[in-house]
């Protein structure tokens, strides 16, 4: 329980991701390593954009469709363990979970009509895949609560706000938070698809790379999102410790 | 005063709790028991509106809870149960601060009055304040739990099984703590347990239920002596002289005039001993450390010989403990008196089983005056015959040819 046990982590973590903003506003770095594994390359760079650029654009969509993910997931995760939305359970778990099995590209050729190309169909392909950890996280966590607590807080009079608030997120936080990092993860990855239907991204080396035959495209954006998720990873693994109260600490 | 008047719960076909009424005295402990299913824990949770009564009133302090939101009810009464529910992400300090929180007190008002709480309870406070509830015994945890629900000291405190949960040393150690702080705050006290001994133990009054109905509410005494019924009988049990003694503690009869030296067995001779069955041995301080047996001393052994040197944590019993408890002690050491001893070993005086024997005696006496057929209030054709009962029950000897069956 120590303050350097807590520290020690969240330090590596934010340093982690320094160095990975630094690789990647290295484009001169990029150039002549792939220019060493793919001697053969006319051109070894993806000429579109920098690699900053495409994470930037990258970070864009990951940060809008996790972040509605979050503020519809969570939410509902709560309701459904409420008495008022306890009936409604079961569709939520059957929805989520049909949200994260129908294969996102058929999200994105299906939002395509409605939405058009661009940030938008995308949005909603991943904002529907990242449902399903969040939300089954969140209503695992609450259901975790010893019940004994909350009766106690109930007995000394606290209201259902207050229990929500004070007891039982403080308690569920860690396991919701797992959930949050899982979706988060998952989308990075995911979102490289979201180039498809022109919303860009670290996607765009990869399917532009498919398309012209050129290997060292589909290689910096499969290599700049892989490290991004592991940075992304960490650096939530870190919130979630620094959410996780003491007295829960193993 | 807390009244219940006609209150019943009803769940579609199950009624809970059937038209129970009773009320406890300012500063009572009354102990709801009964067996599992009998609506104890659903008429406890009745009084704080955890659960809303389906008819009838409840009434505290000349108040109907009814008018009452449930909110601000509940932070004026004690609630504790027997999983203790403390937070788990929160430190003791914090759990027990709970309520004087939520009643909005000043850090200034609850910060001493949390410390001043877990010395009433039997915790260190410099040691205990900043531990989480995984950092300690069930034991422990159950006397935080008692400190959060006095708190703001709430005049009505309702207990469900609190003591339950814990290995029946503790629990032991636990009830004694229980009746100490109860002598010293006087709280009106709802209890629930299926603990007979317990109930027998903490009680001023005994609820005794059975399928949501009251089956008889009075004093211990007059459920062991004058039991309403035969369910009443059967329930709390055949040793009914035994379960008296858990009502009477030893400084109710132990005598502080006993013999003792801090000069170990060179100050003790066949002389000194007078008429005394032991010459206890202390340190300077007072502190238990044994004692010379006088009988033996008298065969013309030596004192040294004669000496026994012991924990006073095993061989001695203190003020607080029943005399159920230190008859036990007795028999488990095989001597007719025990030391008595106060929390810190130092000796008080003694117990004696002639003293045990008086107290008993005293109830039977009683007992023993009712005139026939009273004495259990049982109609006789229900299962053992009266005689055989009279006698298992009373030790009391039939005239012959008096009982028929």
């Amino acid at each position: 329980m120590s303050e350097p046990r807590r520290a020690a982590p969240i330090l590596a973590a934010l340093a982690g991701a320094v160095l990975f903003a630094w690789v990647v506003s290295q484009q001169e770095i990029w150039a002549r390593v792939l220019a060493e594994v793919f001697p053969r390359a006319a051109r070894p760079v993806y000429p579109g954009a920098t690699i900053a650029e495409l994470t930037i654009e990258h970070l864009r969509l990951v940060g809008i469709s996790s972040g509605l993910t979050l503020m519809v997931g969570v939410p509902l995760g709560v309701w459904v363990t409420r008495p008022s939305g306890a009936d409604f359970r079961e569709v939520v778990a059957t929805a989520v979970d049909f949200g994260q099995t129908f294969p996102p590209v058929a999200v994105l050729a299906l939002m395509v009509p409605i939405l058009g190309f661009g940030l938008w169909p995308a949005v909603v392909a991943l904002f529907l895949y990242g449902m399903f950890p969040v939300v089954s996280n969140t209503v695992a966590g609450l259901e975790a609560v010893p019940r004994a607590a909350i009766d106690a807080a109930r007995g000394m009079g606290m209201g259902r706000a207050r229990i929500l608030l004070s007891v039982e997120i403080p308690l569920a936080v860690s396991v919701i938070m797992a959930g949050v990092r899982t979706s988060v993860v998952i989308n990075i990855g995911t979102a490289t698809v979201a180039a498809a239907v022109g919303a860009g991204g670290l996607g765009d080396p990869i399917i532009g790379g498919i398309n012209v035959q050129n290997m060292a495209y589909v290689l910096q954006g499969a290599v700049a999102a892989a490290m991004l998720a592991v940075v992304a990873d960490s650096l939530l693994a870190s919130a979630e410790r620094l959410l996780t109260p003491r007295g829960l600490e193993a | 005063m807390i009244a219940l008047e006609d209150v019943t719960k009803r769940y579609d076909s199950l009624t809970a709790v059937d038209g129970v009424s009773f009320e406890v005295p300012s500063g009572e402990v009354c102990v709801l028991i009964g067996p599992s299913g009998c609506g104890k824990t659903t008429t406890l949770r009745m009084i704080n509106r955890l659960i809303e009564p389906t008819s009838g009133r409840i009434v505290i302090d000349g108040r109907d809870v009814m008018g009452i939101r449930p909110e601000e009810l509940r932070r004026h009464i004690g609630y504790v149960i027997q999983s203790v529910g403390l937070f788990p992400h929160l430190t003791v300090a914090e759990n027990v601060a709970t309520v004087p929180k939520l009643l909005g007190w000043e850090r200034s008002r609850y910060s001493p009055r949390v410390l001043e709480l877990l010395e009433i309870v039997g915790l260190d406070a410099d040691e205990y304040a900043k531990k989480y509830p995984r950092q300690l015994s069930g034991g422990q945890a159950q006397r935080v739990g008692v400190a959060r629900a006095l708190a703001a000291d709430p005049p009505l405190l309702l207990m469900d099984e609190p003591f339950g949960a814990v290995d029946p040393l503790t629990r032991e150690r636990l009830q004694a703590e229980f009746a100490r702080i109860q002598r010293e705050l006087g709280k009106t006290v709802v209890f629930v347990t299926h603990d007979v001994d317990e109930a027998i133990r903490l009680a001023d009054r005994i609820a005794l239920m059975r399928d949501g109905r009251l089956e008889q509410y009075d004093t211990p005494e007059a459920l062991l002596d004058h039991p309403a019924s035969k369910f009443v009988h059967d329930f709390m049990g055949a040793d009914r002289a035994l379960k008296r003694l858990g009502r009477a503690r030893v400084a109710d009869v132990m005598t502080s005039d006993v013999l003792s030296t801090t000069d170990g067995t060179g100050g003790v001779s066949r002389e000194s001993c007078k008429e005394a069955r032991f010459f206890y041995l202390t340190d300077d301080e007072g502190t238990l450390e044994g004692w010379v047996d006088c009988h033996v001393l008298d065969a013309g052994t030596s004192p040294e010989e004669a000496g026994t040197l012991v924990d006073w944590r095993e061989a001695a019993v203190q003020p607080d403990t029943t005399l159920k408890e230190a008859l036990s002690r007795m028999l488990g050491l095989g001597f007719r008196n025990v030391a008595v001893v106060d929390e810190r070993g130092r000796l008080l005086g003694e117990v004696s089983l002639s003293a045990i024997e008086r107290t008993m005696a005293e109830g039977d006496a009683h007992i023993a005056n009712l005139p026939e057929g009273e004495i259990l209030g049982v109609p006789p054709e229900e299962g053992v015959p009266p005689e055989a009962r009279a006698q298992l029950d009373e030790g009391v000897q039939p005239e012959e040819g008096e009982v028929t069956t």
